[in-house]
């Protein structure tokens, strides 16, 4: 009988039971949907490393910078939904100098339910949003195409004022015969 | 009293077999052979150091053995990120020089059955070559057989430690083959679709503040030939 138990404990209850906030989705009217995450700064940020600065964080980072990792900007951060619950992680990777052409990109992973790379254009457009495309997406987003856009936004209000924070905005569709 | 203390006995000795017919299980196991071992394509070898100290970065949700450092570093206690953890490390070429950057999110699995054999893992590495470009790769990880044949013997010793060798293959998906999909994303690898495989080898252990010596290696497969510095 224990060891019965024991296996059906085993098989039923799961061992993993991943913690989701409910998603903030938002359907456009020609399909698809875009979801807003927002990155407080600074208190977000996990890591900094910029290449010739000591601005590093966290503050002991041992980071190579420009003897081996020249011109690397790299940040991760936490990502909160629209309600500032602490949904996931995202590293951001830029380089302008690099000798096979400029690039920047983010990775957002969300436990629960996958994760996007996006590569994002070089230029941001005069409001200063950087728009990009979904390079590949898992779990849940493995089936979906779209964009990703990046700003920085400066809050103005009360309690807010002067805040900056990243807002991230996702729009994503179903591949052509695949629901979203 | 005396039927209910035999009851008692009866299941935690059945649990007891349960548990040890499960952790000696000769059907469960991993390959020891990386899937890529045979292709024709062209392999990058890139490894880094599977201690977390060596790491540039390490943390999660605070309250593991595994310290998360540097000093200061935000942990992942929130409940949505709480089973994830993040490293931050260089990675080598075979030769032992500084290929790159590396960024590994691990995420415990909601597919995880230890009845089967599965102490399952989802991972995504960020990755950065300097000169050659960025890409990413997913992958499902099975740690079974490292907890089985490391971890779990370093419980039990007297000395909360481990001393051996041991070396598996890590992935297990999601790809046919068991091995992970590599996304390209700049410069060389822009575009490129592929596969890759972790591996792991370990020689110490502590279960009081985890690995101690321990390398990483991941194995990229790449369909170009013209790429460089493999």
């Amino acid at each position: 009988m224990g060891a019965l138990g024991t296996g059906a404990l085993a098989w039923y209850v799961p061992a993993v039971d991943l913690h989701r906030e409910r998603s903030l989705i938002s359907v456009v009217p020609n399909g698809g949907n875009y979801e807003v995450f927002n990155i407080g700064l600074p208190g977000d940020r996990i890591l900094v490393g910029l290449p010739n600065d000591d601005s590093t964080l966290p503050a002991d980072l041992a980071w190579p910078g420009d003897e081996y990792l020249p011109g690397l900007q790299a940040e991760i951060f936490k990502l909160r939904d629209k309600n500032n619950a602490v949904v996931g992680v995202a590293s951001r990777l830029a380089s302008a100098g690099e000798p096979t052409g400029p690039f920047i990109e983010w990775i957002v992973h969300l436990p629960a339910r996958g994760t996007l790379y996006v590569n994002m254009d070089i230029t941001p457009d005069d409001e200063g949003l950087r728009a990009g495309a979904v390079r590949a997406g898992t779990n849940d987003f493995a089936t979906l195409t779209g964009t990703m856009s990046e700003r920085l936004v400066t809050d103005v209000g009360e309690e807010s004022e002067g805040n900056k924070r990243i807002e991230l905005k996702t729009f994503l569709v179903g591949q052509l015969g695949e629901e979203e | 009293m005396k039927y209910f203390l035999s009851l008692f006995a009866g299941i935690a000795i059945g649990a007891a077999v349960f548990m040890v017919g499960l952790y000696y299980n000769p059907f469960q196991g991993q390959p020891a052979v990386s899937p890529l071992a045979v292709t024709d394509q062209r392999i990058i070898e890139l490894s880094f150091s599977g201690v977390p100290a060596d790491a540039l970065l390490y943390t999660d949700h605070g309250e593991s053995w595994v310290e998360p450092h540097p000093d200061r570093v935000a942990e992942l206690w929130e409940p949505a990120v709480a089973d994830t953890r993040l490293t931050v490390t260089m990675l080598e070429d075979a030769r032992g020089k500084v290929a790159g950057l590396g960024i590994k999110f691990l995420t415990a699995s909601e597919a995880t059955n230890v009845i089967n054999g599965e102490a399952l893992a989802d991972s995504i590495w960020h990755v950065y070559l300097p000169g050659q470009g960025t890409f990413m790769i997913d992958q499902t990880e099975n740690y079974w057989t490292y907890i089985r044949d490391v971890v779990v013997p370093a419980r039990w010793s007297s000395g909360d430690s481990w001393r051996g060798s041991f070396h598996g293959i890590l992935t297990s998906g999601p790809g046919s083959l068991g091995t992970a999909r590599v996304s390209g994303g700049s410069g060389l690898f822009a575009n490129l679709s592929s596969e890759a495989v972790e591996s792991v080898t370990a020689r110490a252990y502590s279960a009081v503040t985890g690995p101690v010596s321990m390398t990483g290696s991941l194995a990229i497969a790449l369909p170009q030939p013209t790429m460089a510095s493999e």
